[in-house]
């Protein structure tokens, strides 16, 4: 098992205590308000990934091998899903980014953020982070 | 003698659950239910005389035509339009609108003018832009005031002898304001442009009578008003859909074809290229008898009463407020709670089981216009009930509360 599937497993692990939606969305939310996510020198329309209802901005460095994710949203759940995302993929190494998939997010209940009738540009954001580990890949290479 | 739990009754779906509540259906702006005199027509037509129509000589083709003829009849009765092929079936609004639109590619000249007003939905306003980057005419916009209805002055103004086509919604699916077409249409008539309404959220509400309104193109789609999806009309005066050049070549639109010159068919045909939604045709008209029955005005009078209801109730939270405060409006309640973006209370709702739409309701300029990244709509319907209202209040407060 690599850490990003520890990682999925943990959060897992984590949802599992609660009993209903509200707390899992209370959890959301409390993630959402907390964490520090993106320099505002990154909150660029460059960096914007435009859904139908929420925006969400992503940036991504290279640190050493590993890739580390910045990103915000508008919205309180859509950011709070980030947050699990960042926690999941950042601080690691670009093709680990590229191979994983993100089967915890419909483990946990909170698949129907993912549909894309949602339009919250969670599913592009994936999209996006997995687009810049392959750029960074690339850079990798001798 | 109007009666909700009855009327209920009549609509299946409203008898389900979601997530362990009982459906609370307030997107009824997006699309109606449908009530089971009209999954009973569309059951019928499968079950008995699904054929195509207008080319069999047998017995079921003929049965569907005559089924899918009365049904115009039945629509341009509705509408009052003088004759029944002045009623296009479309595959909804939005296809009315660019058959109109793409019509008007030939008939126009650049710095010919074209005005949209700021209230309307993106099916009437990027037809029209693309109609103007293919011909070089020029659009304008009538600009909308911060309760949300049109400036009639400002269109005053920016009517012009260049003015060819005026577009604008009877009701705004985002705001819920029935906007005074009757005027929009006389003024836009004495300098000689041409007006078509979209009827799409006016229609479960109000009956329109065409000839009286004067109107040149009047569409809209049956899902909005109890019918299936797939399937609308284009309302337009007999003398302008035979000057508008068809749409789309195919079979059922031509009158004679050789390799040399295609002839095309007489109205209404000439813009019904292909097989049609022949049940959905059917089923249209069914919808309509179905609000027929039950009457227009019942409708509005309940639907008014629930929106002044929720109005009330929904306002009594505090750091709510409401987007579109028309005079005369539809049960349509767009708000926003202050510092919560709307995608969050949607969620929370959808986990109680009240279904509401979020976003910028396909209407971005309205939301560019307040500023905002879009809204909670909370539209409602004659099916709907008080205690339902009561629902979605409970539901917005505990939303504010989690989310604060």
């Amino acid at each position: 098992m690599n850490s990003i599937e520890a990682k999925q497993d943990e959060i897992v692990a984590d949802f599992s205590f609660f009993e209903d939606w509200t707390q899992r969305y209370e959890y959301l939310i409390e993630l959402g308000k907390s964490l520090p996510l993106i320099a505002t020198e990154y909150k660029t329309e460059d960096n914007i990934i435009k859904g139908c209802q929420s925006k969400v901005w992503v940036h991504a460095e290279l640190d050493q091998d590993r890739l580390v994710f910045t990103a915000d949203s508008d919205a309180i759940l859509t950011k709070g899903i980030i947050a699990l995302l960042i926690r999941v993929f950042s601080g690691e190494n670009p093709n680990n980014i590229i191979e994983a998939n993100t089967t915890f997010i419909d483990k946990i209940g909170l698949k129907e953020h993912l549909s894309p009738t949602r339009a919250n540009g969670l599913v592009s954001m994936i999209k996006q982070m997995k687009l810049y580990a392959i750029a960074f890949q690339t850079q990798l290479k001798p | 003698m109007f009666d909700v739990n009855h009327i209920r009754q009549d609509f299946p779906i409203l008898s389900r659950k979601v997530k362990g509540f009982p459906l609370v259906y307030f997107d009824n702006a997006a699309t109606s239910q449908t009530p089971k005199q009209v999954i009973d027509v569309i059951t019928d037509y499968y079950s008995r005389y699904n054929a195509n129509i207008h080319r069999g000589v047998h017995a079921l083709s003929q049965e569907a035509t005559e089924a899918y003829e009365n049904s115009r009849h039945y629509i341009q009765n509705h509408f009052n339009a003088l004759h029944p092929h002045e009623i296009i079936f479309t595959s909804g609004t939005t296809h009315s609108i660019n058959i109109v639109a793409s019509g008007y590619a030939s008939l126009l000249k650049p710095e010919d003018e074209l005005l949209v007003s700021a209230m309307e939905h993106h099916s009437n306003i990027v037809p029209w832009q693309m109609l103007c980057e293919k011909t070089g005419a020029i659009l304008k916009v009538i600009p909308m005031t911060s309760l949300g209805t049109l400036d009639i002055e400002a269109f005053g103004t920016l009517l012009t002898s260049k003015t060819r086509l005026v577009f604008v919604n009877h009701v705004s699916n985002a705001l819920g304001t029935i906007n005074p077409i009757k005027t929009i249409i006389d003024q836009a008539h004495q300098v000689g442009a041409h007006v078509l309404i979209d009827g799409a959220q006016a229609s479960p509400h109000i009956k329109a009578d065409v000839q009286a309104l004067d109107v040149d193109y009047y569409v809209t789609s049956a899902h909005k008003l109890c019918g299936p999806t797939g399937v609308g009309m284009l309302y337009g005066k007999e003398a302008l859909l035979l000057k508008l050049p068809p749409y789309q070549g195919g079979g059922e639109m031509i009158e004679e074809v050789t390799f040399e010159k295609t002839t095309y068919a007489s109205l209404p045909h000439k813009f019904e290229a292909g097989t049609p939604h022949i049940c959905g045709g059917i089923a249209f008209g069914a919808a309509l008898k179905y609000l027929n029955k039950i009457g227009f005005e019942t409708i509005a009078a309940y639907e008014n009463d629930l929106l002044n209801y929720a109005t009330a109730a929904l306002l009594a939270i505090e750091g709510l407020k409401i987007y579109g405060q028309a005079d005369h409006k539809t049960a349509v309640i767009s708000f926003n709670l202050e510092g919560i973006h709307p995608y969050d209370v949607g969620s929370i709702l959808d986990q109680l089981g009240i279904a509401v739409r979020t976003g910028h309701h396909c209407a971005q300029p309205i939301m560019d216009y307040f500023k905002i990244p879009g809204t909670v709509r909370a539209s409602f319907s004659f099916y709907n009930t008080k205690e339902e209202i009561d629902r979605l209040v409970a539901g917005v407060r505990k939303a504010q509360a989690m989310l604060q």
